[in-house]
């Protein structure tokens, strides 16, 4: 790198850019999520454990895993398909679909969780229908699992499909060539090729399904033991007055958030190009 | 304006792995008032940091800068008074052709009547009447180079700067566009420096040429010193083509092989010595096929329009390039193949150094 | 650079064609597109068109008097005003932090880059909460304010807060790899040509950047106005004052009136929509610039 003494501020004015910037950022970002550890231990490690094992945390942790263990090996199966599709065909449409695929990132989780209350519900469209075979959608599991899918539906495309379009389709059309299927192509040639983005892909994907809170909120019904996922039982503890209750909780989830981060640093994120490095993915091999 | 570069030396910390050589040792020369310098070198010679440095880009570690004899080292970029021409012109996408030109009369503020007038007079200067209202992405290459050349000269600078101004460009636009730049500085006159790793660029455009490599000034001349006169024998071979033949000091003579040229005055008996043969200072003869001597083999013959390149292999094994006129070769009537007499009319030769 | 030959082979093919890239070399097209379209119906179309389907039931007068009852308008009027409010300080904010993430050095420089991105992961709630209880009159930073008689958490301020909080990473992600890519050489030619550095900001920079921070700016608002999980907490959800439109619909969802639901969730529908469309064309015409720059 040259250095641009011609283009470089004044040193003053860097400092205080800088000073702002950092200052910014400890206010708005890095108190909060200390302030979450702080206040989870506020009454020592004992009532944190306590807060822990109690047994509709417990129960609240079990859904939330059962929940993100079902709709990310959904998602991932779909996203890596659809980033495939959309990165190495060219047909009509290629860009409407791109954009229907966002849709669940534009639209407000509240309105994810009403549209499965509309179709599922007592007086949805299979309202009916489903309470004739008592099949329980909304207020239990399958309703949580559905929202939570609709969430976090383009997490994994929006990872796999830059990498797979940066990286072109000369090695696949040349395994073609040398007679390979369409399985292997992708299993031997593809995969190997984007797997630390995928899986990056796939840890974000999940950060978002285990913290999902409107739609999840509005599908649930808060039943205590039963339909209550974690961020709901934080909800539930935080109106009850329980803070250390809720903030222990918190902290579990927001210990997810900080693993998410440090994945997006040691598998390198292309995507965002934030560090300037893509292809960073391929060098962690 | 004349531009001198007293001892310049910039060194550029090393952002990763190994420290690095300076890119700029020492350099000293002068570029005249009014005339083109070409800063010429292979790259990485460090002729780019030297005219960065004489813009203001880069702050030399030592040495200084001097415009018309004043030392502006000191002075900041926007201050210098000099015109850029970039080696991927970075012209402004957001801006037309006209407010690029305009750019550094604007960060001026001077009216906006003249700027109008100004803009005319360079767009018809640089050619592109016409143009002024369309976007830098909607011109060919050609064009937005000299777009680059108009707006680095609307603000009347002391000094042009260009940095391998044809580097981006296909090879017959480059020879277009050379020929178009002498022609606009018979117009404008304006003190020029040059940067180039092509040789011909540089013999073509200047009558000055500032010989670089790996941060060091080579050979400061005109193109004949440095094709006829080249003081090291990097500058021997990187001007024109030459063939490097090994030697010894005979005497007063340089012996290689069985061929000989005058040895430099001074030299020492029995020292090494490199010769650097031009193509066209080798004289070739049949030979008779009575005689016994053959200095030469015809390895292969190439035409190339009206010269024809011999390519010879010497009794040494070393292999040598000849070129003659077409119309001279046939008149010797010899083949690929054939055996041939050689005579060195004249070879630059460098004689080792045995300094201990 | 990648997109330069595809782009090249893309005005060869007949656009009408459904044939494949390039030579048309790859299987497997008919089985990605039918399960993708399959995919994407399922969980995400068929589910979106029932809430419109249900919205289309009501009548409009129905639709025009849910829309426009007077909670409903101040609900609107809450939600857009914070989220641009938000949208704006991101704007700024965002920029700033680009600015110093991509130009300087300063120790804890990496700390801070993976802070930006702390509440793109951070689950909302976990955010609602930690804001809340900060922001509270009895908070930490919340009694500095309550002792001058400024509220913020439980009134507009907190919630532009936490819109602020949620909608950070959008600008900084979307200015930062515009800022590192582009070239120096644009900014030492406005040097040459006698640019002050401020002018330079103004007048290459900015301008330079400006599409990538429309388009952060657009999906920080985009995400600010469907943003529940941190507001809930903040807000004080006073109807007619800090209830925001989100909110509204869970409120009419919990006394069972589906149709007032539907209807203030089809309009905001729509609203994302268009919302989208206009981050995927800017987003579109951002990338061409920066194809053409490289």
């Amino acid at each position: 790198m040259r250095t641009h003494s011609a283009i470089a501020e004044p040193g003053a004015i860097r400092w205080t850019l800088t000073a702002f910037a950092v200052a910014f950022l400890a206010l708005f970002v890095a108190l909060p999520v200390a302030s979450v550890f702080l206040q989870a231990f506020e009454h020592g490690p004992g009532a944190y454990l306590a807060a822990l094992t109690d047994p509709e945390a417990l129960s609240a942790i079990r859904l939330t895993l059962v929940a993100a263990a079902l709709s990310v090996p959904l998602n991932t199966v779909f996203g890596v398909t659809a980033a495939w599709l959309i990165a190495k065909y060219d047909f009509a449409g290629r860009g409407v679909l791109l954009t229907l695929i966002d849709l669940p990132f534009a639209v407000s989780p509240v309105i994810a969780g009403l549209i499965f209350v509309l179709l599922f519900g007592a007086h949805g469209l299979l309202g009916p229908l489903l309470s004739r075979h008592e099949v329980r959608v909304i207020f239990a599991v399958p309703g949580i699992v559905l929202a939570t899918t609709f969430v976090t539906f383009p997490f994994v495309v929006r990872e796999v499909l830059p990498i797979l379009e940066s990286q072109g389709s000369d090695q696949e059309e040349a395994a073609v060539t040398l007679g390979a299927s369409g399985l292997t192509v992708f299993f031997r040639v593809t995969l190997p090729r984007i797997k630390w983005g995928l899986l990056y892909g796939v840890i974000l994907c999940n950060a978002r399904a285990m913290g999902e809170f409107g739609a999840v909120s509005v599908v649930s019904g808060h039943i205590r033991g039963e339909t209550n996922t974690m961020p709901l039982h934080v909800e539930i503890l935080y109106n009850e007055y329980n803070f250390v209750g809720a903030f222990a909780v918190a902290s579990l989830l927001a210990l997810l958030a900080l693993a998410t981060l440090l994945a997006k640093r040691l598998l390198g994120d292309g995507s965002h190009g934030g560090q300037g490095q893509p292809g960073a993915s391929q060098e962690a091999r | 304006m004349s531009v001198t570069v007293r001892n310049l030396t910039k060194r550029f910390t090393a952002s990763a792995g190994s420290p690095r050589a300076p890119a700029v040792a020492d350099a000293s020369f002068e570029a005249p008032d009014g005339a083109i310098t070409t800063l010429l070198g292979p790259s990485g010679s460090g002729k780019t940091t030297v005219l960065r440095a004489i813009a203001g880009l880069e702050q030399p570690d030592s040495g200084t800068i001097l415009l018309d004899g004043v030392d502006c080292t000191a002075i900041p970029a926007r201050r210098r008074g000099v015109g850029f021409v970039f080696q991927g012109y970075a012209l402004f996408a957001h801006m037309s052709v006209r407010d690029n030109i305009a750019f550094g009369l604007q960060v001026r503020k001077m009216p906006r009547k003249e700027i109008a007038e100004r803009v005319d007079e360079l767009l018809s200067l640089v050619q592109l009447e016409g143009l002024g209202a369309r976007y830098p992405k909607q011109l060919s290459g050609g064009q937005q180079q000299r777009v680059a050349f108009a707006r680095a000269l609307a603000t009347r600078p002391r000094v042009l700067l260009l940095d391998e101004p044809f580097g981006a460009l296909d090879a017959q636009v480059r020879v277009e566009l050379r020929s178009w730049l002498q022609r606009l500085h018979a117009q404008t006159h304006v003190t020029t420096l040059l940067v180039t790793h092509d040789q011909e660029e540089a013999l073509e455009l200047s009558q000055h040429v500032v010989l670089m490599r790996a941060g060091r000034i080579e050979q400061v001349g005109t193109p004949h010193d440095l094709y006829d006169h080249p003081s090291t024998p990097f500058v021997a071979s990187f001007i024109g083509g030459a063939t490097v033949l090994r030697g010894r000091v005979e005497g007063t003579r340089a012996a290689i092989g069985p061929l000989s040229v005058a040895a430099p005055d001074g030299a020492l008996e029995g020292a090494g010595l490199q010769a650097f043969v031009r193509p066209h200072d080798v004289r070739i003869a049949r030979a008779t096929d009575q005689s016994a001597v053959s200095l030469g083999k015809i390895e292969k013959l190439v035409r190339v329009g009206g010269f024809v390149k011999v390519e010879l292999r010497l009794p040494s094994g070393e292999a040598m390039t000849v070129q003659m006129a077409k119309t001279e070769l046939d008149a010797l009537g010899v083949a690929e193949g054939d055996r041939v007499l050689v005579d060195l009319l004249a070879a630059k030769v460098f004689v080792e150094d045995y300094s201990i | 650079m990648s997109a330069l030959p595809r782009d090249a082979a893309r005005t060869e093919a007949p656009p009408q064609s459904w044939r494949l890239r390039r030579s048309g070399l790859l299987p497997g097209f008919s089985f990605t597109f039918g399960f993708t379209l399959f995919y994407l119906g399922l969980i995400v179309l068929f589910p979106l068109a029932v809430l419109l389907l249900k919205a289309a039931q009501l009548s409009p007068s129905q639709i025009w008097g849910i829309v426009s009852e007077p909670r409903a308008l101040a609900a609107y009027r809450f939600s857009f005003g914070a989220s641009l409010t938000a949208a704006l300080l991101n704007a700024l904010f965002g920029l700033l932090v680009a600015w110093v993430l991509a130009r300087y050095r300063f120790p804890g420089k990496a700390l801070c880059d993976a802070l930006v991105d702390v509440p793109f992961a951070l689950p909302t709630a976990v955010a609602g909460i930690a804001l809340t209880s900060l922001l509270a009159p009895n908070g930490l930073i919340g009694r500095l304010f309550d002792a001058v008689g400024i509220q913020i958490a439980f009134a507009r301020p907190g919630v532009v807060i936490a819109l602020t909080f949620v909608g950070l990473p959008f600008v900084v992600r979307t200015v930062q790899p515009v800022l590192l890519e582009l070239d120096p050489a644009l900014e030492e030619a406005a040097a040459v040509l006698g640019a002050s550095r401020l002018q330079t900001f103004l007048r290459v920079l900015l301008p330079a950047i400006f599409p990538s921070l429309l388009t952060g700016f657009a999906l920080a608002f985009a995400r600010a106005l469907g943003e529940y999980g941190s507001i809930v907490f903040i807000s004080g959800n006073l109807p007619g004052k800090t209830e925001i439109v989100p909110l509204l619909i869970v409120t009419k969802l919990e006394q069972y009136d589906y149709a007032g639901a539907t209807a203030i969730a089809a309009v905001m529908l729509l609203l994302s929509f268009l919302l989208l469309l206009a981050i995927n064309l800017l987003q579109t015409r951002t990338r061409a610039a920066r194809a053409v720059r490289k």
